[in-house]
């Protein structure tokens, strides 16, 4: 008699049983080990550090020694600035191979484009690895510019040393940058650079006018995604970069480490999200300065 | 086609073969790791002494090896498995959930590309100690889940906005449930993704070292074991040999998940287009 009704009351129980369900697992992870996680370091960042997990009292004082400390500073600096060498030499390296990809590429593209994101896939921390053996002082650039006769000594200076972080740092994350700006050059309507060349822009202006302005948006996403990761890396300044080359993210790690100091290091941690925070807000209003298509 | 032929500069062959720089740069020095791991000194320097298999060898009846080996599949693994349920869920109800819940989920899904690693491992290093997990295994796949989260969600979204609109529709006029069409349309549809989603979270997993360092208990994973014997220069030609073993299954793993992630769904159009 009242099937229908039943039969809907049953589908609409299946129905949020099937959405509480598929709900579940995303909602445990992202709330939990993302939100709440965090939480627990902004909430760490401003206790004192008692040697208990959570620490007691409740102040800036972490954040007081951060920025009163002319060393926080100094190494704060030295990270923002590699990590802006690296995105800016990643992105700039980058960007030809994207626009080559998404104009000229024809039939090899596929394959072009399975070439360049492959040593993404590939172990970090062999990638950075390989910089160690390539850079040491007996190792294979030093030994190859003695062989090849350009060299009579084998030199320290390429080893331990910020350039080598950056250009290890550089060559690590270069597959990131390629895909966002070549997506973004691909999705640039084809009526639009056909319409610059009809109405007689030079190539050089189509490019800087249409199509330049137009993969901003690629552009920037690729920088954000070099930039993050790169701030606060803590691997490859101690594989290749020396004491010299402390960045932030090597004080983080030995906060919780050797040095044992887990609320200052959380008060670092929070330092860095919020440098990253400025950086996201600018990059989005660049983006849409430059009309964000996406 | 058409386009590249306006756009076509006389730069187009200059262009080409800075690509080809590029690309050198790129594999050169993964390359070296192969290469001296077969050369006969200590020394990762030229010119090279000799054809080897000695280091080789010295990897077999290593049990420190063996065990962070073991480790590191059975983490990839469950990680891979964890990361993937989340992706094809977060992503589903994402694309079809319509309600802003499922949107923020995903949003926040895709959040850890914007946290570095460092952070993302202190933070799971608090947690895991406030519930007295500790550094653990099970910490270490809760990590691995969360560095993966970003890659699966994506290529699944791709994947689930691939199929067209009208075979979900189709199945729910058809009086199929949400579930019957989760499971027997939507799913099967997707599968070289979702396999695809695994292998590349399983990768991730497996070759991950910078969350991993803060979450690991007595038991270490390949990369930290890696990590421990850096730090001695006769161990380097072992390191070299384990590093191009871990590179080949990489590339090999990476490669099948590339071509399942673009199989497939040729097939669906055709058969959509003539369902003969």
């Amino acid at each position: 008699m009242s099937t229908p009704a039943a039969a809907q009351m049953s589908e609409a129980r299946s129905s949020s049983g099937f959405r509480f369900a598929m709900l579940l697992p995303g909602a445990l992870v992202t709330f939990l080990l993302i939100l709440f996680a965090l939480g627990l370091v902004l909430f760490l960042a401003f206790r004192g550090n008692d040697g208990s997990l959570l620490g007691s009292g409740f102040g800036l004082a972490n954040f007081a020694a951060v920025v009163f400390d002319p060393l926080y500073w100094t190494v704060t600096l030295r990270s923002l600035v590699i990590a802006a060498l690296v995105t800016l030499a990643t992105v700039v390296t980058a960007y030809p191979v994207a626009y080559y990809l998404a104009f000229y590429a024809g039939r090899r593209r596929g394959l072009l484009l399975f070439l360049v994101t492959l040593p993404f896939w590939t172990s970090y921390l062999l990638r950075v690895f390989a910089w160690k053996i390539v850079l040491a002082y007996n190792g294979v650039l030093n030994s190859a510019l003695i062989e090849s006769g350009i060299w009579s000594q084998p030199t320290l200076a390429f080893l331990n040393t910020p350039a080598a972080v950056v250009v290890t740092l550089a060559h690590a994350y270069a597959p990131f940058a390629i895909l966002p700006i070549y997506v973004a050059l691909e999705t640039i309507p084809k009526s639009l650079i056909e319409a610059a060349s009809d109405l007689g822009a030079r190539p050089f202006t189509s490019f800087r006018r249409v199509v330049l302005p137009n993969s901003m948006p690629g552009v920037l996403a690729a920088a954000l995604v070099v930039f993050v990761p790169t701030v606060g890396d803590y691997v490859t300044p101690a594989m290749v970069g020396g004491p010299a080359s402390t960045m932030i993210g090597t004080l983080i790690q030995s906060q919780f480490g050797k040095a044992n100091d887990w609320p200052f290091g959380a008060a670092l941690s929070v330092c860095v999200m919020l440098v990253i925070l400025v950086v996201v807000l600018v990059a989005r209003g660049a983006d849409r300065r430059f009309g964000s298509r996406t | 086609m058409k386009v590249a032929r306006f756009t076509a500069k006389p730069d187009g062959r200059w262009l080409g073969l800075y690509v080809l720089a590029y690309l050198v740069f790129l594999y050169l020095p993964i390359l070296l790791i192969p290469l001296f791991s077969f050369n006969d000194s200590i020394q990762a320097a030229f010119p090279l002494q000799g054809f080897t298999l000695q280091w080789y060898a010295t990897l077999y009846g290593n049990s420190a090896l063996s065990g962070a080996l073991l480790n590191s599949l059975v983490i990839g693994v469950i990680a891979a498995t964890g990361a993937t349920l989340c992706g094809i869920t977060v992503s589903y109800m994402d694309l079809y959930g319509r309600s802003p819940l499922a949107a923020t989920i995903s949003a926040i899904a895709r959040l850890p590309i914007l946290i570095p690693g460092v952070i993302v491992g202190i933070s799971l290093l608090i947690l895991i100690n406030l519930v007295g997990l500790g550094p653990s295994r099970i910490a270490i796949v809760l990590g691995h889940i969360l560095v993966a989260l970003p890659t699966t969600v994506v290529v699944m979204r791709s994947r689930f906005a691939a199929i067209p609109k009208t075979v979900r529709e189709a199945a729910l006029d058809l009086g199929a449930s949400d579930w019957t069409t989760f499971r027997r349309v939507m799913l099967p549809l997707s599968l070289p993704a979702v396999l695809s989603a695994f292998m590349l979270a399983f990768l991730i997993s497996f070759d991950e070292f910078i969350v991993v360092f803060f979450l690991a208990g007595t038991q270490p994973t390949l990369p930290l074991y890696i990590w421990s014997q850096l730090r001695f220069p006769r161990s380097l030609p072992t390191v070299m040999a384990l590093g191009t073993m871990i590179l080949a299954v990489s590339f090999i793993i990476a490669g099948t998940a590339e071509i399942l992630r673009h199989r497939g769904l040729g097939a669906v159009r055709r058969t959509l287009a003539n369902p003969a």
